[in-house]
């Protein structure tokens, strides 16, 4: 975008505009010269970004020397990756996939059938009830609150090491979050046709049967398979802690520094990830079509 | 108040009955055939994650022993003692809290920057080169796709232990995240102050800073926070792979059965997310309200 200095300077507009500076200057005052007040917040809220990085980088001892060196080292590594390899263990390494995929679909499924009931429960327009909506909420927050990571290690401690702690992990994580978005997604639901389930004669419950669970559960179904996604990306790391899936081959190769295997085993994650998104994505975009028709 | 409705001929309501119970039969063998496929991926999925519900009934008591065998053993009567022997930890722990906030500030920041500055460059309305846009994309989905854990345990290998990977770490996924969802914003804009700005002449910096930032940065700004409150999470574990916060003193006390600890630093873990989590849903709603109104 070369801007040609000659027709500008020859532009009778910017000629006119030039005269009258001076006027300009008046009429819109916030524009040449913003208020010292806005100023003033702007470089405060920026000092106490910046004053809180430098102080983050003090106290996490950030060192320039470290940073240059651990490049060093990572350049090795990248070139240590090609060409990726299965090292032999290809069926090996496709069990583990199908095994993260289980775990995913599995947790995130489970979750959805806790959750779906659960969230009714927290819903503003389906119980009245302050005291009943709070405790639920701030229930599904606590689940929440607990990584993926954390629930694995105490489910571990429950049924073992392998998949199903995985599983387990995956689903009880995903209630708090589904169960939040589930009684978001209710809330918000059209009032319409409940309105006319009761103007009919139907009860609470046909309002919520006939009513609440046709609008919302097109949201709710693409919210699940939004879920799926990104926990087939969390199912991949949670056999970090000893839960089954790809990533116990993945830690067990990074530190053995088999970078070629790893290299194969993070395409086969992004290969995977990518190709769900593009299932999914499509599916999703099925299920809000189909309801917006 | 009592009214007559005259029922209809009898073969037309034959004829619309037939035609309700055909429409509603094909709706209902649709949901039970997509009913039966997802049971059947469900058992499939249990049998390949190795789900055994024998197994899982018979230790669901031991979940329960778990759970109270890591409450403290508090008493009413001696309650501040109990709790200082519960919480005997709590300097070093609230340090190392202290520490897993940090990381999460510094992760969100640094990757935030990546993004603000990969974003426009991902955003189809500004960015004709289709090439330069594929690169830009496939680098922000590689970054958000590869869990962080993973990049944790690459860069503890390479530049040591210590919170400063976890810091990287984070970054770099944050980067990714948030890039896809500050291009979403910016493919969203208003377009006719760009058009306004590339009419005078200006170029594609000068576009980015007049036309496009003031649109969209309290909606980045909103969605930074909800990083945060994310990445809050996610430090809280990386100690699990050596990269500091508070994961590793969590790890040492569940592999040693040090049970009241388990109980003190997942109860501190939990109420720092939830507060910087009610905290950030404040800014946010200041943010975006604020944006409405202007």
């Amino acid at each position: 975008m070369s801007r040609p200095p000659s027709a500008l300077r020859q532009s009778s507009l910017r000629q006119t505009a030039l005269a009258d500076l001076e006027g300009l200057r008046r009429r819109h005052r916030d524009v040449f010269r913003p208020s010292w007040r806005r100023r003033a917040v702007v470089i405060g809220t920026l000092a106490l970004v910046v004053g809180l990085a430098v102080l983050g980088m003090v106290r996490l001892d950030f060192s320039l020397l470290r940073i240059l060196h651990g490049l060093h080292r990572l350049g090795e590594f990248a070139g240590m990756m090609l060409p990726p390899s299965t090292g032999g263990r290809f069926a090996i390494f496709m069990t583990a996939l199908g095994e993260t995929l289980a775990i995913a679909f599995l947790g995130t499924l489970t979750a959805a059938c806790i959750a779906f009931p659960v969230a009714f429960l927290a819903a503003r327009n389906v119980v009245p009830n302050p005291f009943v909506r709070f405790g639920v909420r701030r229930g599904f927050d606590v689940i929440r609150s607990v990584d993926v990571l954390i629930w694995a290690l105490i489910w571990i401690n429950v049924v073992g090491l392998g998949p199903f702690a995985g599983a387990l992990a995956i689903a009880c994580s995903d209630v708090g979050a589904l169960g939040k978005l589930f009684s978001e997604a209710i809330e918000t639901a059209d009032r319409k046709a409940q309105e006319g389930v009761t103007a009919s004669g139907g009860s609470r419950l046909h309002r919520v049967r006939f009513g609440l669970v046709p609008a919302v559960l097109p949201v709710l179904a693409s919210q699940v398979l939004y879920f799926f996604e990104s926990n087939t990306r969390s199912a991949t790391i949670i056999g970090i802690v000893g839960a089954g899936g790809i990533g116990q081959y993945l830690t067990e190769l990074i530190r053995v520094l088999e970078m070629q295997q790893v290299a194969f085993l993070v395409l086969m994650i992004l290969v995977t990830v990518a190709l769900i998104d593009l299932v999914s994505g499509r599916l999703r975009r099925a299920i809000i079509g189909g309801a917006a028709h | 108040m009592t009214a007559h409705i005259d029922g209809l001929p009898p073969d037309r309501e034959r004829t619309l009955l037939a035609a309700y119970a055909g429409a509603v039969a094909s709706s209902r063998r649709r949901t039970l055939a997509v009913f039966v496929v997802v049971v059947a991926l469900y058992l499939l999925a249990g049998w390949m994650a190795e789900v055994r519900p024998l197994t899982f009934l018979d230790n669901i008591q031991n979940f329960s022993a778990y759970v109270a065998q890591i409450l403290p053993p508090l008493t009413l009567a001696n309650l501040p003692a109990d709790l200082a022997a519960w919480y005997w930890g709590l300097p070093k722990w609230l340090g190392l809290l202290a520490e897993t906030l940090l990381m999460a500030y510094l992760g969100t920041l640094f990757g935030g920057i990546a993004a603000f500055g990969l974003c426009f460059l991902a955003s189809a309305n500004l960015v004709r080169s289709a090439t330069l846009r594929f690169c830009a994309r496939r680098f922000l989905e590689v970054c958000r796709t590869v869990p962080e854990v993973v990049f944790a345990l690459i860069f503890v290998i390479a530049f040591g232990l210590g919170p400063m990977v976890g810091v990287l770490a984070l970054a770099i996924h944050t980067a990714g995240a948030l890039g896809k969802l500050f291009s979403e914003v910016v493919e969203n804009i208003d377009m006719k102050p760009v058009e306004g700005l590339t009419g005078t002449g200006a170029s594609f910096v000068e576009t980015v800073r007049f036309a496009v930032v003031p649109q969209v940065l309290s909606n980045f700004a909103s969605y930074a926070l909800l990083r945060f409150e994310i990445n809050v999470r996610g430090a809280g574990v990386m100690g699990f792979v050596g990269a500091g916060g508070i994961g590793q003193e969590f790890l040492v006390a569940i592999r040693n059965f040090y049970y009241s600890d388990v109980s003190a630093i997942l109860l501190l873990i939990i109420l720092t997310v939830v507060t910087i989590d009610l905290a950030t849903e404040r800014l946010r709603h200041h943010l975006l309200g604020r944006e409405a109104h202007a």
